[in-house]
């Protein structure tokens, strides 16, 4: 379970990159060339990170990320050049331009884009886990939810309907402390996402979601359980949420001591001390992890810069299977 | 395929193949039976479905010749249903989800509108899969085991439907849907799962009717009632009371309600010029409105007469007999409206 130094640095990079990568987001949203929304993981990069990189892409591990956990995707093999043609409405993006931000699928890769109506994803990785079952494959499925998506009903039905099925379904239950504006303790009377859990019979663990190590440990010990037919587990990753809802939002409701306590914690840092006490990493090879990314982040800007946007009249076609692309429908004759 | 026929002829509950006339409910019964053995991808999963063998006992005898992985009990969990029927078909199976009442498709409205719908316009990934269950009134269930879904998802883009009326089109509908590379919602009239009086025989070899194609049940050269489900018979019944009054009616049972045949419908308006749609679903904004709409696109100068609609009431489905019969289209509100635009 204890990991490599290429491995160590590798949980470093990708946590990098996903910091980097948004950081370069930002800046595209204020120049207004993202239009739409754009969601943030500040603060919550180890969680996403760590949680992905105990899957096992040889037995066909697949994860549905929300847009917070990007981190993840890029563990699965998402790339910096699709995140921003999406971003950027490219033709040449993964959807076209028909959808946002990294709702994009691949299920070789695995992963499969997340919808905006929350936790709808845990009742879909249900179903990809039955195909598996069905089809002699030992895949385990990885699903992220916030804590403001553990109040709707298609979470505690797809968590019960996992449960009953005895499928190996992860949930990693992100408590960032925010459902956009609302508390916690506005939403739930339970102190922890795990406690949730427990009324289907599902075990949980807590982990500091900040701590990169933890969270790969604690989702190894559940993806291991899992494939040799434990079950589902959930993991609680304690975070925070460092940024507002999306790029417009200032989150004026959080507590600036909040934040304080919080910044004080932040993942990168804290890896990148404990890679520096530990002497797994020299100081120098942690700048080249983020040397590396930001050569990488500036040519792929620059690549999805270049890209077309999409014509308009590629709005059309695809709805069903049989239907021809460009058919002109009466409303638009 | 011979191997098969001999296994299903000795299986204990298999009542097939036997050349006699069969209801409708035996007939979607075959038709996944056949698709299930032809097909290891395709696979059921609902509520009461396996141990019961459903709520109307459609697949009583599945559980014990697929077993357990491919005739799933679920708990009463439809958003849970529909999200797994996804996730799976996106991995390549199959899945036919059965809804015990479809009155409880609302509860994955969801599911079904924001996932399975748009998955292949915004991520290029088909959703094949089949929801299916009971619908329509006529048999007291009251508001919650009576209704009619489909204008629900006629303004989604990305769901088909289809709601056959004979035997013979349940199975090659149900058929057609299990193959089909998109979500088909399949609307089973409960009256008439096992009405002896439209019992048929069905060709024992596969076969399927395609999606997408109107059937005429009645040629007519003076008025059209397009109409589909449990309402074809309330137009046939009508037409046949027309003729003796020396009208002379075309029926149209459309099938397909999304996507519907247009070419059906300019047809019979260019033939008769003359047209009532009748459906069981309530009036305001339902499948009818669609169809006038496409009368006048395709076929508005051949009309002689106004566009005429009957359907159930916009009230929710009552429960008590007298209040449930005056709710749904009757034979005479069709020979009321039929006369009437006759004489235009």
């Amino acid at each position: 379970m204890d990991l490599n130094k290429d491995q160590q640095l590798d949980l470093l990079y990708y946590m990098r990159l996903t910091r980097s990568l948004e950081e370069r987001l930002d800046n595209l949203y204020r120049q207004s060339k993202i239009v739409g929304g754009l969601f943030r993981s500040l603060g919550q990069e180890a969680t996403a990170v760590g949680s992905a990189y105990a899957l096992d892409k040889s037995e066909g591990d697949i994860i549905s990320p929300l847009t917070r956990d990007m981190g993840a995707m890029m563990v699965m093999g998402a790339t910096s050049r699709e995140v921003f043609s999406s971003y950027l409405w490219r033709s040449t993006s993964p959807n076209r331009g028909r959808d946002q931000n990294i709702h994009f699928t691949d299920l070789e890769r695995g992963f499969i884009g997340t919808i905006s109506p929350l936790a709808s994803l845990v009742a879909v990785m249900n179903g990809v886990l039955l195909a598996a079952r069905m089809q002699k494959k030992k895949t385990v499925g990885m699903v992220y939810v916030g804590d403001g998506a553990t109040s709707t009903g298609v979470f505690h039905e797809a968590a019960n309907f996992a449960s009953a099925q005895n499928l190996p379904l992860i949930i990693i239950a992100e408590h960032n402390g925010f459902a956009y504006s609302t508390p916690t303790s506005k939403q739930m009377r339970v102190l922890n996402l795990a406690d949730r859990a427990k009324a289907y019979g599902i075990p949980s663990e807590i982990v500091d979601g900040n701590d990169v190590l933890a969270v790969y440990r604690s989702s190894r010990r559940a993806v291991e359980r899992a494939r040799e037919g434990g079950g589902p587990a959930l993991i609680e990753a304690k975070t925070f949420r460092m940024r507002g809802h999306a790029a417009h939002d200032n989150q004026s409701y959080v507590p600036k001591e909040l934040l304080e306590q919080w910044r004080a914690r932040d993942p990168i840092a804290y890896f990148e001390k404990y890679l520096l006490e530990k002497d797994v990493a020299a100081a120098s090879e942690i700048e080249s992890v983020t040397s590396r990314v930001d050569t990488e982040l500036d040519a792929d800007l620059a690549w999805a810069e270049s890209q077309p946007a999409p014509r308009a009249e590629s709005a059309l076609g695809d709805v069903i299977a049989s239907e021809k692309p460009a058919v002109i429908g009466a409303g638009k004759g | 395929m011979k191997d098969e026929k001999v296994f299903i002829a000795l299986s204990p509950f298999h009542p097939f193949y036997s050349m006699a006339a069969i209801t409708l409910l035996e007939a979607i019964k075959q038709g996944i039976w056949e698709e299930m053995e032809r097909d290891e991808r395709v696979f059921l999963l609902g509520e009461d479905i396996g141990v019961y063998g459903g709520a109307f006992k459609l697949t009583e005898g599945f559980l014990g010749r697929f077993g357990e992985e491919r005739v799933i009990d679920t708990p009463i969990s439809e958003s849970a249903i529909i999200g797994a029927a996804c996730g799976a078909a996106m991995m390549g199976m199959r899945p036919v989800a059965e809804m015990q009442f479809i009155d409880f498709i609302s509860c994955c409205f969801d599911m079904l509108t924001n996932y399975a719908a748009k998955s292949r316009y915004r991520q290029g990934i088909g959703i094949p899969m089949v929801v299916r269950g009971p619908c329509g009134g006529g048999v007291h269930g009251g508001p919650f085991h009576s209704q009619n879904v489909e204008a629900f998802f006629l303004n989604t883009p990305g769901l088909k439907m289809v709601e056959p009326s004979t035997p013979y089109d349940a199975k090659g509908l149900i058929k057609a849907a299990i193959r089909d590379d998109d979500p088909v919602l399949f609307f089973e009239h409960k009256l008439l799962y096992r009405n002896p009086k439209i019992k048929q025989e069905v060709p024992a070899e596969d076969y399927i009717v395609p999606i997408g194609k109107a059937a005429v049940r009645r040629q007519g050269s003076d008025l059209s009632i397009i109409t589909y489900g449990a309402m074809t018979y309330t137009a046939m019944d009508a037409a046949e009371r027309l003729e003796q009054e020396g009208v002379d009616v075309e029926v149209i049972d459309l099938r397909s309600l999304n996507p519907l045949d247009r070419e059906a419908i300019a047809e019979t308006v260019k033939k008769t010029s003359k047209v009532i749609i009748l459906h069981e679903a309530t009036r305001t904004g339902g499948m009818a409105g669609e169809i006038t709409a496409i009368i006048n696109e395709e076929a508005f100068e051949y009309l002689d007469g106004p566009i005429v609609r009957v359907t159930s009431i916009d009230t929710p489905v009552p429960y008590a007999p007298p209040l449930e019969e005056f709710f749904l289209p009757q034979v005479d509100d069709v020979l009321k409206a039929a006369r009437s635009l006759a004489a235009y």
